[in-house]
């Protein structure tokens, strides 16, 4: 996994609540590897492309200030629905580092945390701030430190938030989750030990 | 009880109140593919293929062809190669055991209560209407449990959502999760777990009780549970995976404590009338926006301003409807009943009694959530009424409901749907899904408008 440390660089703001992961890369792009080259086209495909392909001016994430943009500030339940992983393989690959929000989808949540995507989560009042101060001008930065747990906004104003230990350390330094687990093999195998006395039907699973 | 459920699977307390979690049961579907591709790059192997259980649904056609498209057909193949070389139980294309795998985990006995449950996609909340805890995971967190069978997880909260009382006629377990969500929003269930009680959710069937469970994560819970009860041991027993003789002895003991104590708290409590709730129907692109099939669409200048006010008036251009009209004018161009929320034999014999000795007057197709399921609903004669009623008998599948077989509907085409999501795009790009229950789609199909399923006669 990528390690998260710090980004500083320009935050594009998705101010309608509830964006689906159905709306961050469609069902049918699913199917593609995501070593695929046009993998990053995939993001938000049918709201950022016209039924020919056309980039519509609309979108965000199409127009000049934002187009450089590594950060997303979004309103709530951001990434909601569908666990497709690919939502993030998506955004990261389009070049989002992290997102900023007041709630994520909770597997979207999980999943930026398996790709080194940093999912930051403010009190709705500061994430409104800053979305707005991103509509005021446009193409601002926002830098966040993961170390510190700071976000400085556009204007300069500082933000703390808030992330469990765990989850921050394996961020700042990109450790394979599954490669940690293995070390636990002795708990694991004696964890099986004693349910398998327990509760012995649970592994009876042939019919 | 999911405190005791989650309790009982601790293996390691980790730093920052993570644990790693036990899984019991890992169900795989053709998404797994990615994850077996890293597996085996990393040279390793499923821990426990004993406790790992794979199907075809998300990717298969429901009109029995074989895909022609080698990308889907690909999918499909791929996920039957990594199951033969891992030797995990594989319901594939052929076997009469494979539908939709929250319809086959429940179906074969796979499901129990107390266990801890997950797979590659959202919908796994269905499990917990037997008392497990079952949620949905990404890619990269299949690849963790197919290679530790755990996860590192933190708690999350408890939020207890009781219904009480019973449910007028024509008002169904549909209705009862629609009005849930509408009540506490796409995103009130945020690092919850749902567990849902009282009278109501206990007369419920398995099958009503899945349905409810199933769209926990519409509320943005990512499980929902139902305590187990007399009617999940009824359900369960004589299952194929489930345990037997002595086994089955031990387990129903182990299972009665599972319910919650007298005197639990929760995080959050939200109570519901069942005299409340209608027939309901969705009109928006989120399943919040629902409403009594009596209502009128909402108007975007009552809302007060700002984001909720914008997300309506897209969603209304979207969905091409106009304010204030009633919701029983809304024409629709076509109906799909189906998919891992409403395609149990219950569901289809609901659907049926309104089909019967009436005639659908748009393309109205039935996908049974299962061969067995199927097999069921043919020996009762229920495709005979759907025939007869100029609707469309398939094949097992999640066809319309996922949207990446190529079982899409088109541009501005209008869908009652029984499935589980109307988001921009879901059922294909440009499509307009409205969410019911499979009585009030099945009466959408035979009026071509959506209808108040207790406005037709006898």
């Amino acid at each position: 996994m990528q390690p998260f440390t710090r980004v500083d660089a320009v935050a594009a703001p998705v101010d309608l609540p509830n964006v689906d992961t159905d709306r961050i890369i469609p069902a049918r792009f699913l199917r593609k590897p995501r070593n695929a080259p046009d993998f990053a086209r995939f993001l938000f495909h049918d709201v950022r492309f016209d039924a020919d392909g056309a980039e519509k001016p609309e979108f965000v994430l199409n127009q000049a200030p934002y187009r450089g943009a590594k950060i997303l500030v979004t309103a709530e339940n951001f990434g909601c629905g569908s666990s497709r992983e690919m939502a993030v393989w998506a955004l990261d690959a389009w070049g989002i580092r992290a997102v900023i929000a007041p709630s994520l989808g909770d597997i979207f949540h999980q999943n930026c945390l398996q790709n080194g995507l940093l999912p930051v989560l403010l009190p709705p009042a500061s994430v409104a701030t800053l979305r707005r101060q991103l509509h005021e001008r446009p193409g601002a930065t926002i830098a966040l430190n993961l170390e510190t747990q700071t976000v400085i906004g556009p204007d300069g104003a500082g933000y703390r938030f808030e992330i469990d230990p765990f989850r921050k350390q394996m961020l700042l330094t990109g450790q394979d989750e599954i490669a940690l687990t293995l070390g636990y093999e002795v708990a694991i195998a004696a964890f099986e030990r004693r349910q398998g006395i327990e509760m012995p039907w649970l592994a009876a699973g042939r019919a | 009880m999911f405190e005791k459920v989650w309790a009982r699977h601790v293996v390691a307390e980790g730093p920052g109140g993570h644990v790693l979690l036990y899984i019991d049961r890992h169900l795989l579907h053709e998404g797994s593919t990615s994850a077996f591709g890293r597996l085996a790059k990393a040279g390793r192997r499923v821990r426990r293929t004993d406790l790992t259980f794979a199907t075809a649904d998300h990717y298969i056609l429901t009109s029995g062809a074989v895909a022609t498209d080698p990308e889907i057909r690909g999918m499909v193949e791929t996920l039957s190669r990594h199951t033969a070389v891992q030797g995990i139980v594989y319901f594939g294309v052929d076997d009469p055991r494979r539908g939709i795998v929250h319809v086959i985990g429940p179906e074969q006995g796979l499901t129990l209560p107390g266990i801890t449950l997950v797979c590659g996609d959202s919908h796994t909340a269905t499990h917990g209407a037997f008392g497990a805890l079952a949620f949905g995971i990404g890619s990269t967190e299949v690849e963790h449990v197919m290679t530790t069978q755990t996860l590192w997880q933190r708690k999350p909260q408890v939020m207890r959502v009781t219904v009480e009382g019973r449910l007028a006629l024509g008002v169904t377990a549909k209705d009862v999760i629609l009005a849930i969500i509408a009540r506490i929003g796409a995103g009130g269930g945020v690092g919850h777990v749902i567990e849902y009680a009282g009278s109501t959710i206990r007369a419920m069937t398995m099958d009503e009780r899945m349905t409810v469970c199933n769209m926990s994560i519409e509320a943005g819970a990512r499980a929902g549970m139902v305590a187990p009860d007399e009617t999940t041991f009824a359900y369960l027993e004589g299952r194929p995976f489930a345990p037997r003789g002595d086994g089955w002895a031990r387990a129903l003991a182990a299972w009665k404590t599972t319910p919650s104590d007298p005197g639990a708290r929760f995080d959050r409590e939200v109570r519901l009338a069942a005299s409340e709730i209608a027939p309901t129907v969705t009109w928006g692109t989120s399943p919040q926006d629902a409403l009594p099939i009596t209502g009128r669409v909402p108007d975007p200048a009552e809302a007060a301003e700002g984001a909720r006010r914008d997300s309506m008036v897209r969603a209304l251009a979207y969905m091409g409807l106009t304010p204030g009209a009633p919701l029983t004018d809304v024409k629709v161009d076509r109906v799909f009943i189906g998919s891992c929320t409403n395609s149990r034999l219950e569901d289809l014999r609901a659907a049926a009694r309104v089909a019967k000795g009436r005639h659908a007057v748009v393309p109205a197709w039935v996908v049974p959530g299962s061969g067995l399921v199927k097999r069921a609903a043919e020996a009762e004669g229920l495709d005979r009424i759907f025939v007869a009623a100029g609707f469309e008998w398939r094949e097992a599948g999640c066809s319309m409901c996922v949207g990446m077989n190529g079982e899409t509907a088109g541009v501005a085409e209008r869908v009652a749907s029984t499935s589980n999501r109307n988001f921009e795009g879901r059922q294909g790009r440009g499509a307009r899904t409205h969410l019911m229950s499979p009585a009030m789609a099945a009466a959408a199909a035979v009026t071509g408008r959506l209808t108040d399923v207790r406005t037709l006669a006898g």
